[in-house]
C-alpha cells in the first residue's frame, strides 16, 4: 500500500501549489517540498526489505480483461531510479524557490514538477507494462509543460513541442512493442514478462518487439539520431534542465532498457543496436558539447554524450558493464544536477549563460567556483571524483569486449575519444567561465547566490566526493539489488579507485592528457569545425513537420468539403458497393415462400404510392405540393397496413401522419419561399442514379426477403399473451409488457427529443414573412367561424375516442401510444382553430411536467414490481366483476401504458404548440430575399 | 404481390435518398420522412405479408408475426420524434444563419454548391 501512495502522492500533491498559487511563495515552496519528503520518508521505510533482497509490491486490478493492473514493485532497481528521483527532486524544489523570479508563477510550476515527479515514480515502480507506458506518456506530457513553463518565449513553446513531439511518437512505439511482448508472454506482469523471457527472444516477432520498444527508449533518452530535441528543451527554467536531463527524463529510456534487459538483452541484435547507438551518441554529443557558446548547451550535449555511454554499457551487457551502466546513472545524476544549477545560478546573478561573454568569475564567485571544479572534475572524470570510477569502469568494458570480431579494438578507442572530449568540454566550463580576465559588460554585476540557491549544489558536490572517495561505503549496497534486477548472472560488486596499473588506467589517462590537448588547442578545431555547414535540426524538425501538416491540411481539404450532399453520397456509394458483393452470392433471388396474388386494390394503391413518391421528388421546389404529395404517401403506407393485419400500425401511422404534415406546413411558414437556384443537371443525373442504385439494393433485399419462409420467435408472444400479459392484442402486450423495458427507453427518448425541440425553440427568432413571396398579405380572418365551431364541437368526441382506444389497447387495436396522438391533434386543432392565447385562456397547463410525469408514471410502474419482489416491470392482472359493465380485467400495465400516454400527449404537444406559438409572440417582419 | 410491394419499398427509398441528396434543409427534411415510411414498411414485411390474420388472439387459426408491429409501431413515434427534430433544427439554423443551404457557406469547390 505504502508503495502505491509513494508514486500517488505527488499527483495528489500537485493540486496544492496550484491552488494556493496567490499566496506567497514559500507556501508552493514548502507544500511541493512536504510532498517530495513524505513520499521520499516512505520509500526509506521500504527501502530495507528491498536492500535485503525482498521486493515490495501492490497489485489491485484495473483493467483485468485488457491486461492492465495497477501493481508497483520496489525492486532493487526501481529503488535506485526513485531515491534518484525524490532526493534530487527534493533538491530541486528547494533550488527553484530561489531560481524562479517573482513574475514567475511559482504554484504553477511546482505542480507541474510534482506531476512530473509522479509520473517518473510510475515509470521505475510499475509492475506491468501497460501501467509502465501510461506513466511513459505521462511524463511527455508534463515534461512538455514543464519545458513550455516560459510560455511567453516562442522557443519555448517550440523546444516543448518538439519534445513532445519526439517523446510522445516514441511512446507510440514504445506501446507496439510492449503489445507485442505481452501477447507472447501473455501477460504484460513484469514477473510473467521475465519468466517467459527465453520464449519472448526466441519468437519470430523478437526483433520488431526489440526495435519498437528501443524507439521508445532512444527517442526519449536522446539517443541518436533522436537527440536533437534536447538541445532545444534548455529553453526550459534551468530546474527544469537540471531535473529533466540529468536524473528523470532523459534516464526513463534508460531505465526501460535496463528494465527490460533481462527480457529483451544479452541477444546479438540488441547488442548491435544498442552499443553502437550509445557509441554514436557519446561521440556525438561529445563533439558538440565543444562548440557550444550556451552553458545550458554545453550541458545539454554532455548530457547526450553520457546518455550514450550509459546506453553503451546497457549494450554490451556483461554484470561488470551493466554495474558500470547503473553506477554511471548515479554518477551522472549527481554531477550533472550539479552542473545544471551552477549554470543557472550564473545565469541568475551575471544575467548571462553565453560562454563568449562570461570569464573570470572566480574573483566574484568563490564558492560556486569550487563546486564547479568538483562537479565538473567528476563528469571529466578525474581521480578521486565519482564520475572517474564509473567512466574507468566503462573503458575497461569496452576494452575487454570482443564484441565485433577484428574490429574490436575501434571500441576502446573511440571509447577513450569520447573521453577526451569529455575532458575537454569539462575544462571549458570551468576555465572559460571562472578564468581568464574578469567579464565586462554583463547585464548584472556578478555576486554569489543566496547560501540555499547554493545548499543543493553543495550536497551533490558533496556526493560526488564522498561517493568518488569511499565507493563501497556509500553506493554497493543500492548497487547489489539494482544489479540483481537487471542482470542474469550474479556478480559481487567490488568498486576500488585503484586497480593497478592497467588499460583502463592507460587509457583515462590519455583521456585526461588528450582532453587538456584538445582544449588547449580548442581555436585550432573550431576553425576546422566552421568548414562544415551545419543543419540545425530545429530547422529540420520545422520542415517534416510543416510538409506533413501541409499534406493533412490537404487531405482534409479534398476530403471534409463542407458538403453535406458530398458526405451522404459518399455513404451511400459506400453502402452500395459493400452491399453488392452479397447480393451477388444469392444464388436465387426468388425463395421458396408461396406468394399472395395481386389484386386491383393492391395494385392501384401502389401505383399512386410510386407516383405520389415521385411527385414529392420530382416538385421539391414547390414545397406545399411536395408536402401534400408526401401525405398522400403516409396516408397509403397507412392502408398498406391495414390491409396486411396491422391495425394498430395503421392507427399510429394515421395520427403521426396527420401530426407531423401540420408540423411541416408550420415550418413551411418559416422556410424561403422561393428557391433561387436549381441543380445543374450533372448533378441531378448523378443523384438519380444513385438513388436509383440504392432503391434497387433495398427493393432486391426486400423481395428476397418476403419470398423466404419466415422463422420467428413469435410464437412465445401469442402462446403467453392472454396468459402472461392478460391481453388479447398481442402487439400491444408486446409493447407493454414482453418488451415494456424497450418502450420505457423509446418514450423517454421522445420526452427527450421534445426537450431538445423546446431548447432549440429558446430565443429562436425566425424570418417571418408579412406577406406571401409575391407580395400578397395573409389573410385577415386568422381563426375562421366555421373551423373554430366544429373544432370545438370535436374535441369532446376526440377525448372521449382517445379514453376508449386507450382503454380497449390492451384487446384490440389501440393502446397508449394511439390515444396519446388522437388526444394531442386534437387538441392541435383547438390551437389552429382558435389560437394560441384561446387555448392558454382555457387549458394552462404545461407539457414538459406532462410528459414528464408520463416517463415517471412508466418507471414507477415497472419499480412498483420490487415491491412485490418481482423483476423489473414484471405485469400483474387480475379480472374484477363490474356491475353492469360485466367482468372487466385490471391490468397493471394498464398504468404503464398511461404513462406512455401522458408521454406521448406531452411531447407531441410540447413540440407543436411551443413552434406554433413562434408565429404570435413576435412581430412579424418582411422577409428579405 | 410481393415484387409489388418490394418494387413499391424500393421506389419510397430511391426517391427519399434523392430528396436526402438535395442541397436545401426542406427537401432533407422530407427525405427523412419518406426514407422512415420505406424503412418502417421494409421492417414490418420481415413478418411477411399476411391477409387477414390480425394478432389479436381469438377465434382465428392462426395469427401474422406481431414482433414487427411492435417494433415499427414504436418506430413510427420515434420517427416523428426525428421529423419533428430536424425540421426545428432546419428553422432554426434558418433563423440564425439567414438560410436553408446545408452546405457549408464558403465550400472549396462548387459541387458543394446546392
Amino acid at each position: 500500500m505504502n508503495l502505491a501512495i509513494i508514486v500517488m502522492l505527488p499527483f495528489v500533491g500537485a493540486l496544492f501549489p496550484m491552488l494556493v498559487s496567490h499566496k506567497p511563495r514559500w507556501v508552493s515552496t514548502a507544500l511541493a517540498a512536504a510532498t517530495t519528503t513524505i513520499s521520499l520518508a516512505l520509500l526509506l521505510s521500504l527501502a530495507p526489505q528491498t536492500l535485503n533482497g525482498l521486493i515490495p509490491s501492490y497489485a489491485v486490478d484495473w483493467l483485468p480483461s485488457l491486461g492492465l493492473s495497477f501493481s508497483f514493485r520496489l525492486d532493487g532497481l526501481s529503488l535506485l531510479f526513485a531515491g534518484l528521483i525524490l532526493g534530487i527532486g527534493l533538491l530541486i524544489v528547494i533550488y527553484a524557490h530561489y531560481y524562479l523570479s517573482t513574475k514567475d508563477d511559482a504554484g504553477r510550476f511546482f505542480s507541474c514538477l510534482l506531476l512530473f515527479m509522479g509520473s517518473m515514480l510510475g515509470i521505475v515502480t510499475a509492475d506491468n507494462l501497460i501501467l509502465l507506458w501510461l506513466f511513459w506518456e505521462l511524463t511527455s506530457v508534463s515534461s512538455f509543460l514543464l519545458i513550455g513553463y516560459w510560455f511567453h518565449q516562442s522557443n519555448a513553446r517550440r523546444g516543448a513541442r518538439m519534445a513532445l513531439a519526439i517523446t510522445g511518437a516514441g511512446g507510440l512505439a514504445l506501446l507496439a512493442g510492449i503489445l507485442l511482448i505481452g501477447n507472447i508472454a501473455g501477460s504484460y506482469q513484469l514477473d510473467a514478462v521475465f519468466a517467459a523471457a527465453d520464449t519472448i527472444r526466441a519468437h519470430s516477432l523478437y526483433l520488431p518487439a526489440l526495435i519498437l520498444v528501443l524507439l521508445g527508449a532512444f527517442t526519449k533518452s536522446a539517443q541518436f539520431p533522436f537527440q536533437f530535441w534536447l538541445p532545444h528543451a534548455m529553453a526550459a527554467p534551468t530546474p527544469v534542465s537540471a531535473y529533466l536531463h540529468s536524473a528523470t527524463m532523459v534516464k526513463a529510456g534508460i531505465f526501460l532498457m535496463a528494465r527490460l534487459y533481462p527480457v529483451l538483452g544479452g541477444t546479438p541484435e540488441w547488442f548491435t543496436i544498442v552499443t553502437l547507438t550509445g557509441l554514436a551518441t557519446m561521440l556525438f554529443g561529445a563533439y558538440f558539447a565543444l562548440f557550444k557558446t550556451d552553458l545550458k548547451g554545453l550541458l545539454a550535449f554532455s548530457t547526450i554524450s553520457h546518455l550514450g555511454l550509459i546506453t553503451m554499457l546497457l549494450g554490451l551487457g556483461s554484470p561488470a558493464a551493466l554495474l558500470a551502466a547503473l553506477f554511471h546513472i548515479l554518477n551522472h545524476a549527481t554531477f550533472k544536477a550539479g552542473l545544471f544549477m551552477i549554470a543557472g545560478i550564473i545565469d541568475h546573478e551575471t544575467g548571462s549563460r553565453d560562454l563568449r561573454k562570461l570569464s573570470g568569475l572566480r574573483k566574484f564567485m568563490p564558492y560556486t567556483m569550487v563546486l564547479a571544479v568538483i562537479t565538473s572534475a567528476s563528469m571529466a572524470g578525474i581521480p578521486l571524483f565519482n564520475g572517474f570510477l564509473s567512466k574507468e569502469m566503462f573503458l575497461m568494458e569496452s576494452y575487454q569486449q570482443h564484441l565485433f570480431g577484428g574490429l574490436s579494438w575501434l571500441v576502446p578507442v573511440l571509447a577513450t575519444v569520447g573521453a577526451m572530449l569529455s575532458v575537454a568540454y569539462s575544462i571549458r566550463f570551468v576555465h572559460g567561465v571562472f578564468f581568464d580576465k574578469a567579464a565586462e559588460n554583463l547585464p548584472k554585476t556578478p555576486h554569489e547566490p543566496p547560501l540555499m540557491m547554493r545548499v543543493p549544489v553543495i550536497i551533490l558536490a558533496g556526493l560526488c566526493i564522498a561517493v568518488g572517495i569511499a565507493p563501497m561505503l556509500f553506493v554497493a549496497d543500492i548497487l547489489t539489488p539494482a544489479l540483481a534486477a537487471v542482470s542474469p548472472a550474479p556478480m559481487e560488486i567490488n568498486i576500488s579507485i585503484w586497480h593497478g596499473f592497467n588499460m583502463a588506467l592507460l587509457m583515462s589517462v590519455l583521456a585526461i592528457v588528450g582532453g587538456i590537448g584538445i582544449y588547449a588547442n580548442r581555436a585550432d578545431l573550431l576553425s576546422f569545425n566552421r568548414q562544415f555547414d551545419h543543419h540545425d535540426a530545429k530547422e529540420v524538425f520545422a520542415r517534416i513537420v510543416k510538409s506533413v501538416t501541409n499534406f493533412s491540411d490537404a487531405l482534409m481539404n479534398r476530403i471534409e468539403t463542407g458538403s453535406l450532399q458530398r458526405y451522404i453520397a459518399a455513404l451511400l456509394i459506400l453502402t452500395v458497393v459493400f452491399v453488392i458483393p452479397e447480393l451477388y452470392n444469392i444464388e436465387q433471388l426468388t425463395g421458396g415462400r408461396e406468394q399472395l396474388p395481386i389484386n386491383v386494390v393492391s395494385l392501384t394503391g401502389a401505383v399512386i404510392v410510386i407516383l405520389a413518391a415521385i411527385g414529392t421528388a420530382a416538385f421539391h421546389h414547390q414545397r406545399l405540393t411536395s408536402l401534400m404529395m408526401l401525405s398522400v404517401v403516409g396516408l397509403m403506407v397507412s392502408l398498406t397496413f391495414v390491409h396486411f393485419s396491422a391495425p394498430d400500425l395503421a392507427l399510429t401511422q394515421l395520427v403521426v401522419e396527420v401530426v407531423s404534415i401540420i408540423l411541416m406546413i408550420l415550418a413551411l411558414f418559416f422556410m424561403p419561399q422561393r428557391i433561387p437556384r436549381a441543380s445543374s443537371g450533372g448533378r441531378v443525373a448523378r443523384d438519380i442514379l444513385l438513388a436509383g442504385f440504392v432503391g434497387g439494393i433495398v427493393g432486391t433485399l426486400n423481395y428476397a426477403l418476403l419470398t423466404r419462409p419466415a422463422n420467428s420467435i413469435s410464437d412465445f408472444f401469442l402462446e403467453n399473451s392472454v396468459s402472461g400479459g392478460g391481453g388479447t392484442n398481442v402487439v400491444n402486450v408486446i409493447l407493454v409488457d414482453f418488451r415494456g423495458f424497450d418502450t420505457l427507453g423509446e418514450i423517454t427518448v421522445l420526452a427527450i427529443a421534445a426537450a431538445g425541440i423546446h431548447k432549440l425553440l429558446n430565443n429562436l427568432r425566425p424570418f417571418m414573412p408579412s406577406s406571401d413571396v409575391d407580395g400578397r398579405p395573409w389573410h385577415r380572418v386568422k381563426h375562421p367561424l366555421l373551423v373554430q365551431t366544429v373544432s370545438q364541437a370535436i374535441l369532446p368526441l376526440a377525448l372521449m375516442v382517445s379514453v376508449y382506444i386507450f382503454l380497449r389497447g390492451h384487446n384490440l387495436p389501440g393502446g397508449g401510444f394511439i390515444a396519446g396522438l388522437i388526444t394531442a391533434s386534437a387538441m392541435i386543432l383547438q390551437y389552429m382553430a382558435n389560437g394560441v392565447d384561446w387555448v392558454k385562456h382555457r387549458f394552462n397547463y404545461n407539457y414538459q411536467t406532462l410528459a414528464a410525469v408520463g416517463v415517471m408514471i412508466a418507471l414507477f410502474t415497472g419499480v412498483g414490481s420490487w415491491f412485490f419482489g418481482h423483476n423489473f416491470l414484471t405485469s400483474w392482472f387480475t379480472h374484477v366483476d363490474w356491475p353492469i359493465v360485466g367482468e372487466f380485467e385490471i391490468a397493471t400495465a394498464i398504468l404503464f401504458d398511461l404513462g406512455v400516454y401522458l408521454t406521448v400527449i406531452g411531447a407531441t404537444l410540447m413540440i407543436l404548440a411551443n413552434f406554433g406559438q413562434m408565429t404570435t409572440r413576435h412581430r412579424p417582419r418582411q422577409e428579405k430575399h | 404481390m410481393e415484387a409489388l410491394y418490394a418494387i413499391t419499398v424500393g421506389m419510397l427509398t430511391a426517391c427519399s435518398i434523392y430528396l436526402i441528396l438535395r442541397g436545401r434543409s426542406f427537401p432533407i427534411v422530407i427525405g427523412i420522412t419518406m426514407l422512415s415510411y420505406a424503412v418502417n414498411l421494409f421492417l414490418f414485411s420481415t413478418g411477411r405479408l399476411v391477409l387477414n390474420q390480425l394478432p389479436i388472439i381469438g377465434n382465428q387459426e392462426s395469427y401474422t408475426d406481431p414482433l414487427p408491429q411492435a417494433l415499427v409501431l414504436t418506430a413510427i413515434v420515434i420517427g416523428f420524434a426525428m421529423t419533428a427534430y430536424s425540421i426545428i433544427l432546419a428553422v432554426r439554423v434558418r433563423g440564425e444563419l439567414g438560410t436553408d443551404e446545408v452546405n457549408d457557406p464558403s465550400p472549396v469547390d462548387d459541387e458543394g454548391q446546392r
